[in-house]
Formats: C-alpha cells, sequence, structure tokens
C-alpha cells in the first residue's frame, strides 16, 4: 500500500500476483485530471500470426522445396568450383557486362564459392523462417545461487585436494611453485613493457647515408656521388638542364646492407633555377650557396608526417607533398608557404668533383624528415 | 476568317512561331555566315611560312621575334618538340586565361602548318627535336624497368597508373589514358608548364620507350579485376563498396529479420 506514486512510462512490469489495480484520481497537467493505475497490468504477448506455412500445407511443401533447392544450388556450385579449379586456364581474360574485362578463372571461383556457401546460408535461414516454429517460448530462469548441500561439497573438494597435494605440509614445494609460476611471467611481461617508448636507438634517426664515414686514419671520406635512382648511375652537372628534376640516392646505396631502410631516409631530389630566380634574401643566398650554379638538391622526406615530396611545379618553383599539400618554395630554401608541415625540408650541400660529377661532401645537418623529441639534440647548424 | 487566322490565338501558337523562328536563322547563318579563313597548304619544313603562321597567332603574346612579352615566355630555344607538343595537342593558342593550358579536342592547324611553325621556331635556337618513329617504336622495350622509372619519375603527379593528379591552386597533372606516344614522349623532353624537364641525359631514349611501352601497357593489357574505376585506387573502389556492398549488407539484414510471410 506504497503511497509513493512514481509516473511510470508506460512499461510492462512483470508482477503477475493478479493484484488489482487502483485507479486514484490524479492532477495531470492544469485543468485536467488523468486517471492512471498505481501498477500497469502486463499486456502480454501480442497474439501470435500464424505463417501460411503453419496452415497451408501446399505453401508448407512448397517452401520445402525451395530450401532443398538452395542446398541443391550449393552443391552444384561446389562442384562446379572443383571442376573450374581444374580445367579453366587462368590466363584466360573474358569481358563481363557490367563488371568489365576479368580473369576469367578468379571470377568463376568467386561465384561458385559465394553461390556454394550462400545456398547453405540463405537456405538454412529460410527454413528457419518459414517451415521452423515461430511461436514464442518463455524461457525459465532459475536462481544461479547453487543449493547449500552443493556448495558445501565443492568447499569440501577443493581443500581436501590441497590437502592431498600436501601444500599446507611442505611450504617448499609452495614457495618454489610460486616462484617458477611467477618468474614465467616475466618474458612476457618484459617484452610488453619494453616494447613501449621508443622502438630504435634515436641516434639511427638522425643519420642517413648521405653522411661520410670517416676513414680509418681519422681523415674525411670521400664525397658521396648523387646517383639517379633507381639506375644509380652518376650525375654530371652539365646533364643537369633549366627546369629538370632528378631523383636521387647516394652512389653508395648499391653497397647498403639494409636497402630499404636506407632509401628511406636517403631520399633527395634534385632541380636546377636559373641563379635569377633564388629570392634575394638570407634564405636565397644560403639555397644558392649549397647548390651548384643554380643546381639545389632537397631531402625529399616531407618534414610533416614523411611522404616523399616529389611534385615539383617547374614555373613556380614549388615543391607539393601529395599527402597533405605542404608546399615548399624552392627559391627560398624550401620555406614552407601552404600546408601543415612546420619546418623546410633540409639541404644537401653539394658541389663538382674533378670529372664533373656531382657530390656531396657532408650530409644532411640536421635530421630529416618528420619531428621527434630528441630532434633538437641533432641540430648541429 | 479562315481556319488559320481563327486559331491564331492558341496558346501553342507561340511555341510553333518560336520554333520556326529558331529554324530560320539558323540556316540563314549557317548558310551565310563567314568561314574562316584557309591558308593555302604549306610545305613542310617551310621556316617562312612558319614565320608567317607565327606571327599571326602567336606573336601577340609571344613577342613579335618569338622573345617573349608579359603575357608569354621565350620561345627561343624551346625547339621543334615543344611547338608539336603545345599546338599538337591544342593547348596553344591559348583559348583564355586560367592556371593551365588544357588539352583541346579540336585543333586548329592542319600537320603541316604545325611543322611549319615548329621548324620556325626551331631555327631560333637549337632546342628539342621532334621525335622520330624510331625513338617511338615500343617493339621490344622493356616496360618493367619503363614502371619502376615511371613510379620514381611520374606516378607522385599522374598516378600510379596515370591517371592524372591535382597539383596547387588548381593546376592538374592530366591523365595519359589516351594520349599519343609522340605526345608523352614530347612531354617528357620539353617539361610543359608545370612539368618539369627530363632530358635525355636524365630519362635516356631508351628509357623514355620503356616509359612509353609501360603507359601502353596499363591500356591496352584487359583488366585482371573488373572495371578499374578509373584507377582511382581506395576512393572510387571505397565509394562502390559502400554503396553497394553496404547496400547488399543492409537488403540482407532486413531480410534476415522480416517475418515470413
Amino acid at each position: 500500500m506504497s503511497d509513493e506514486e512514481t509516473p511510470h512510462g508506460g512499461g510492462t512490469m512483470v508482477e503477475d500476483d493478479g493484484a488489482a489495480s487502483r485507479l486514484p484520481a490524479r492532477r495531470g497537467d492544469a485543468g485536467h485530471d488523468v486517471a492512471v493505475p498505481e501498477r500497469f497490468e502486463n499486456p502480454g504477448l501480442p497474439p501470435h500470426v500464424h505463417r501460411l506455412s503453419d496452415s497451408n500445407e501446399v505453401a508448407s511443401k512448397r517452401a520445402e522445396r525451395q530450401v532443398a533447392m538452395l542446398f541443391g544450388l550449393s552443391m552444384l556450385a561446389t562442384v562446379a568450383f572443383l571442376v573450374a579449379y581444374f580445367a579453366i586456364d587462368y590466363t584466360i581474360d573474358v569481358f563481363v557486362p557490367g563488371i568489365g574485362s576479368t580473369n576469367l578463372l578468379h571470377l568463376v571461383l568467386g561465384v561458385t564459392m559465394a553461390v556454394s556457401l550462400l545456398g547453405i546460408g540463405f537456405g538454412v535461414v529460410h527454413w528457419a523462417k518459414v517451415i521452423m516454429p515461430d511461436e514464442e517460448i518463455v524461457e525459465e530462469r532459475h536462481l544461479q545461487r547453487s543449493s547449500d548441500a552443493s556448495r558445501k561439497k565443492a568447499a569440501d573438494l577443493i581443500l581436501g585436494g590441497g590437502e592431498m597435494a600436501q601444500l599446507g605440509r611442505r611450504p617448499l614445494l609452495k614457495y618454489s611453485l610460486g616462484g617458477a609460476l611467477g618468474l614465467f611471467a616475466l618474458p612476457f611481461v618484459v617484452q610488453v613493457a619494453g616494447s613501449l617508448g621508443n622502438p630504435t636507438e634515436v641516434s639511427e634517426l638522425a643519420e642517413t647515408l648521405w653522411d661520410i664515414p670517416k676513414n680509418p686514419d681519422g681523415s674525411p671520406g670521400a664525397p658521396i656521388r648523387l646517383a639517379r635512382d633507381p639506375e644509380l648511375t652518376p650525375i654530371k652537372a652539365s646533364d643537369i638542364t633549366i627546369g629538370s628534376v632528378f631523383h636521387v640516392m647516394p652512389e653508395t646505396l648499391k653497397d647498403s646492407k639494409h636497402v630499404l631502410e636506407d632509401k628511406a631516409k636517403a631520399a633527395v631530389i634534385l632541380m636546377r633555377l636559373d641563379p635569377s630566380q633564388f629570392a634575394d634574401d638570407e634564405r636565397g643566398r644560403k639555397t644558392q650557396e649549397w647548390g651548384y650554379q643554380g643546381i639545389i638538391a632537397y631531402s625529399k622526406i616531407c618534414t610533416h608526417v614523411g611522404c616523399a615530396v616529389g611534385l615539383y611545379e617547374q614555373q613556380t618553383h614549388h615543391l607539393l607533398c601529395p599527402c597533405h599539400q605542404s608546399t615548399f618554395d624552392a627559391t627560398r630554401d624550401m620555406d614552407v608557404i601552404f600546408g601543415p608541415a612546420k619546418r623546410p625540408l633540409p639541404q644537401l650541400k653539394i658541389t663538382v668533383d674533378a670529372a664533373g660529377y656531382l657530390v656531396a661532401t657532408q650530409g644532411f645537418t640536421e635530421p630529416v624528415g618528420p619531428s621527434f623529441w630528441e630532434r633538437n639534440e641533432f641540430v648541429n647548424e | 476568317m479562315n481556319a488559320l487566322a481563327a486559331r491564331r490565338r492558341h496558346p501553342a501558337a507561340i511555341a510553333i512561331l518560336l520554333f520556326l523562328g529558331l529554324v530560320l536563322v539558323g540556316t540563314a547563318y549557317s548558310l551565310l555566315a563567314p568561314k574562316s579563313a584557309q591558308a593555302s597548304a604549306p610545305s613542310a619544313d617551310d621556316v617562312a611560312t612558319g614565320r608567317q603562321l607565327f606571327l599571326a597567332n602567336c606573336a601577340t603574346c609571344h613577342g613579335l621575334n618569338a622573345q617573349g612579352t608579359q603575357s608569354g615566355p621565350t620561345l627561343v630555344g624551346v625547339g621543334a618538340a615543344s611547338v608539336d607538343f603545345q599546338v599538337g595537342t591544342g593547348r596553344m593558342p591559348l583559348p583564355g586565361p586560367g592556371v593551365q593550358a588544357q588539352r583541346q579536342n579540336e585543333i586548329k592547324f592542319s600537320e603541316e602548318e604545325i611543322a611549319a611553325m615548329a621548324s620556325y621556331v626551331a631555327s631560333l635556337a637549337p632546342g628539342p627535336a621532334i621525335p622520330t618513329e624510331e625513338q617511338l617504336n615500343t617493339e621490344g622495350a622493356n616496360a618493367a624497368l619503363g614502371g619502376e622509372i615511371f613510379r620514381v619519375n611520374c606516378a607522385m603527379c599522374h598516378n600510379f597508373a596515370g591517371a592524372g593528379g591535382a597539383l596547387t591552386r588548381g593546376k592538374y597533372a592530366p591523365t595519359l589514358k589516351g594520349v599519343e606516344d609522340k605526345d608523352i614522349y614530347e612531354a617528357m623532353l620539353t617539361g610543359p608548364q608545370s612539368m618539369p624537364v627530363f632530358n635525355d641525359q636524365n630519362i635516356t631514349p631508351e628509357n623514355k620507350k620503356n616509359v612509353l611501352a609501360f603507359v601502353n601497357g596499363i591500356y591496352e593489357r584487359p583488366e585482371q579485376g573488373g572495371m578499374a574505376l578509373g584507377n582511382l585506387g581506395p576512393v572510387s573502389e571505397g565509394m562502390f563498396i559502400w554503396i553497394f556492398g553496404l547496400g547488399i549488407m543492409v537488403a540482407i539484414a532486413v531480410w534476415l529479420g522480416s517475418k515470413a510471410a
């Protein structure tokens, strides 16, 4: 008989004790008296709508035939798959309207596998929807808690087992087992925890193949020639006309043991501008100084996230990165004029050797590519 | 009053009159409109003829001696290949201002006229020459090496399959589909507009042949996987699967949950 009249939102209550609902008059919104019962009666399930196949024998026979047909189709398709696997030559291309030209073997294998699987799936679903009973069933939910007797029996079993293993009487056994199992977890933990943080030696990020290793006697090593990618042939300064773009790798790439890692950091783009086109400020002068007669070389790795910045627009002298459209100005030391990059591309100082080939006499003076926490330690300009 | 006059206020009368008027004016125009002047067919390699054509069509922007003006760069040293490419693809004479000159379908000059203009420009200063038949012959070329060179030098602007791509401020690298071998060779050689120059020391003539073989192979070989959807990669393919693939899955989900008849 509680007088707590919390308004119900029309939900069903599973209260089957048959309590008569009281219908006191209550105030609804201003001026209207609304009769709301204290408890809503459980409306029960909606009236069951029988399917055609429940009452009609012909319809259910037809449904059965449909399911059997789907299964039969699946069987045919499976056999067709096996036949096609051996019979169709993999080099045949065929034109299918709506799909275009495609490889015949792939098409047939795919279609037959699809039909064989879908035949089973659709058949089973159709069977369940049309033939299997669809009356609503109530599932009983008994209490989860076991009886007291079973609980006591289970506890006794476990404790008894411990006594039989004599763990209580023999602490040495207990502790050495604990030690072995505990230590066993360490390899996994160490690997997981160890892989957090920097995966590489940070200084590797700042090293590129352009860094010239010193000779054993301490003298500086030979300058590295700039070579065309992918042929790795050296480039003569006279080969480069104004407006040319060469994609460059160090000549020492052919001796590299880790070609992909080295390529990823050593990629350089080389272009030639008319000397009058460089900007007449400090950046423009530095660009020219580090180049050779209008030929300039820059790291191709974007300082934003590391895509290869290869889209050189010859007339505007802008270098565009295709990934996020960072745009660099070649006349001003690859100053960023648009896009998310925050730092200009590092320049590679080049000159020519005695034979006229372009060489780099020093590596990059700052790490190439995107930023990382420790980057400032490696900038040595 | 005759039958025609009786219907003069019919609603369709004005429509019929307009239609007749249009037909009349259109016919009159096509019969009486002035035709564009046809120059007499010049002989090829005629520098003088080329100069005349140049003065008539190009000098406004490129200067009377092709030295360049505010509106157009100098043509001294660009070579016959440049003229053959720019005029041969309809990019020049520039139809109107814009971020870049676009390929046109209708070329206003005959082949002899283009050859004449090319030889005139070539006579101004040495420059890249029009590729010979031998240089364009891709028989026995190495398309795999061509593909490697294409991916290093060309794919960043023109897309992995030559479908074209965007540059800054509305400029774009056009698709290579349907482009003649000669035009591709000349574009590499001369570096038109935003495209850099890939001279014969950068990509050797043999490698240029390899690149042509690769590009031709993309469009000549039948697709192995059905429609290429423009060779645009995940953009077009993603749209396809979102619309059709997800659509089919939604339809199946609806069927699974619906009650049988």
